[in-house]
């Protein structure tokens, strides 16, 4: 059972987390997440795979010790990963991985660097027989390869093998979105029970191929159209993937029916995994403000464009110089701005405004100015909601991959 | 309504259907048509060169197309398309998953 719960900015708001808090740090989700599934994996003999560590993997370890406890599993074996935690060994000058100039180009605080760890970090927990395994920035597909390596006795130089495993990590990182979840579209891509989609489930052989399905109980569906969706998601060159452990081919792969709801998938292909392992690093981004109001009937789209303006002025007033703002007209322009020619028809838009500031305060006074066009803007406005969030910024640089040495250690409930 | 008035009016939903995905300032969209036999049409309608006009102001960096004959789909790599991407955009929606249907929106090139 695999639990991928890191996306590249999720460890910097752990980390953010972790400073206020040395105590937290690890995914809010930790103890409800353990709280469901201990007790059923325990009684199947299921280890669960898991980068809900995220900032604070011992943090999250010594919390599931907890959970186990008060659940009453003694002698369940939680291994702790960690060294992913980089920022001791990352130069302050280290350059960008793929654009220009280096992390001493960046005007905020740090508030830390994790590499990115392959399944040669994940193993030697399985091989100590570790019920849960916690880490940090654990590479998404590589929580799944692991266990193959493992139950496999796969050879580190077996690219093909570690390609083809890569492959069913990357079809079942990001759960549902094989299974039917981000997939329906009305009338031409219809999807049975999607409120109660289920998790995917690869079958995989000692070859590396593999039948991805679900439960037949839940919702949602796998067929031919969901797996090659996921196949090229976030994928750029679909013969190069690059990945701690391997660089995966899945320019070849073949994707066939194999019954109701299975799909087999084969041919994945690898070469040598790279030399260097990528880093984020994560950074303090200050605070971003949200807020908005409503206008409906006649003349919304007019009314809303004259928010857009009186709100405009507002703030280059009070705040002058160059705020990082944004204004869209929600039923108008939000998503694909200025991109299509879609006709504004609409008579039920909201104004939306979106500002970034290193201070709160000067996110405060957009909410404040923007609820106040409920007094001095057009009429009919309605619905004004304004929330301040803390905010973060990544970078991506490499680190030579000598230089990483991530250690487990077990602790036992 | 009569098949050449439907035809004209087709749009690359009506043939195939997407994912989009993002790494920084790059977004990615797969594009796989329902019929093998669109395909060609699908090669056609959605070149790069194509993608990077619909889109000037929001596809500012260069437009890679990679093909997957077998599966009948294409992948688009578009860079400097997310407006600074999710650490910098101040969009709704930062991460650009709703660029697919800003692919599937555009008309299909049934001409000769």
């Amino acid at each position: 059972m695999v639990l991928e719960c890191l996306g590249e900015r999720t460890v910097a708001f752990g980390h953010r987390d972790r400073i206020v808090d040395p105590s937290r740090g690890y995914n809010p989700h930790l103890e409800m997440r353990m709280n469901a599934l201990l007790p059923t994996c325990r009684a199947a003999g299921t280890v669960i795979i898991t980068n809900m560590g995220a900032a604070n993997p011992r943090a999250a370890a010594a919390r599931t010790i907890e959970v186990a406890r008060k659940l009453g599993f003694k002698g369940l074996k939680v291994a702790c990963i960690e060294g992913d935690d980089v920022a001791r060994a990352v130069p302050r000058d280290q350059p960008f991985m793929d654009e220009p100039g280096n992390l001493s180009d960046v005007d905020m605080p740090v508030v830390g660097m994790n590499a990115y760890l392959g399944s040669d970090a994940i193993v030697p927990a399985l091989e100590a027989g570790a019920d849960v395994v916690i880490g940090g920035r654990l590479a998404d597909p590589s929580m799944f390869l692991a266990p193959l390596v493992h139950r496999f006795g796969w050879n580190g130089s077996d690219l093909q093998r570690l390609g083809a495993g890569t492959l069913v990590g990357h079809l079942m990182e990001c759960g549902m979105q094989v299974t039917g979840g981000y997939f329906a579209d009305p009338g031409m891509k219809d999807v049975d029970g999607l409120s109660r989609c289920g998790f995917p489930i690869a079958e995989v052989t000692e070859d590396g191929s593999a039948v991805i399905t679900k439960l037949q109980t839940a919702g949602g569906c796998v067929n031919l159209a969901t797996v090659k969706e996921q196949l090229l998601y976030e994928v750029h060159d679909p013969a190069r993937y690059i990945t701690p452990d391997v660089t995966a081919d899945f320019s070849r792969v073949v994707v066939e029916n194999a019954g109701a709801d299975r799909v087999r998938v084969s041919n994945a292909g690898g070469s040598a995994r790279p030399d260097s392992l990528k880093v984020t690093v994560g950074f303090d981004g200050g605070f971003q403000g949200e807020a908005g109001v409503s206008y409906a009937g006649p003349a919304a789209v007019e009314r809303g464009r004259l928010a857009v303006e009186i709100v405009g002025h507002r703030i280059y007033k009070l705040l002058g110089g160059q705020p990082d703002l944004r204004f869209s007209l929600i039923g108008v322009n939000s998503l694909f701005t200025n991109a299509g020619t879609y006709p504004a028809e609409t008579e039920d838009v909201r104004l939306h405004v979106a500002m970034r500031s290193r201070r709160r305060e000067e996110v405060e006074v957009l909410l404040w100015e923007v609820e106040s066009l409920l007094c001095c803007g057009p009429a009919g406005g309605g619905g004004f909601r304004g929330v301040i969030a803390p905010c973060v910024m990544t970078k991506s640089v490499l680190i030579e991959r000598d230089l990483v040495r991530p250690t487990v250690e077990i602790l036992m409930a | 309504m009569n098949a050449s008035s439907r035809n004209a009016r087709r749009i690359v939903r009506d043939i195939a259907h997407a994912r989009a995905g993002d790494k920084g300032n790059t977004s990615n969209v797969s594009v796989w048509v329902y019929d093998p036999a669109d395909f060609e049409l699908l090669k056609k309608t959605l070149t790069s060169e194509r993608i990077k006009r619909a889109f000037p102001h929001l596809i500012r960096g260069e437009v890679t197309r990679y093909e997957l004959e077998h599966l009948h789909g294409l992948n688009f790599v578009m860079r400097e398309a997310l407006e600074g991407g999710v650490n910098r955009s101040l969009n709704l929606d930062s991460h650009g998953k709703s660029w697919s249907y800003l692919l599937l929106g555009l008309p299909v090139d049934e001409g000769p």
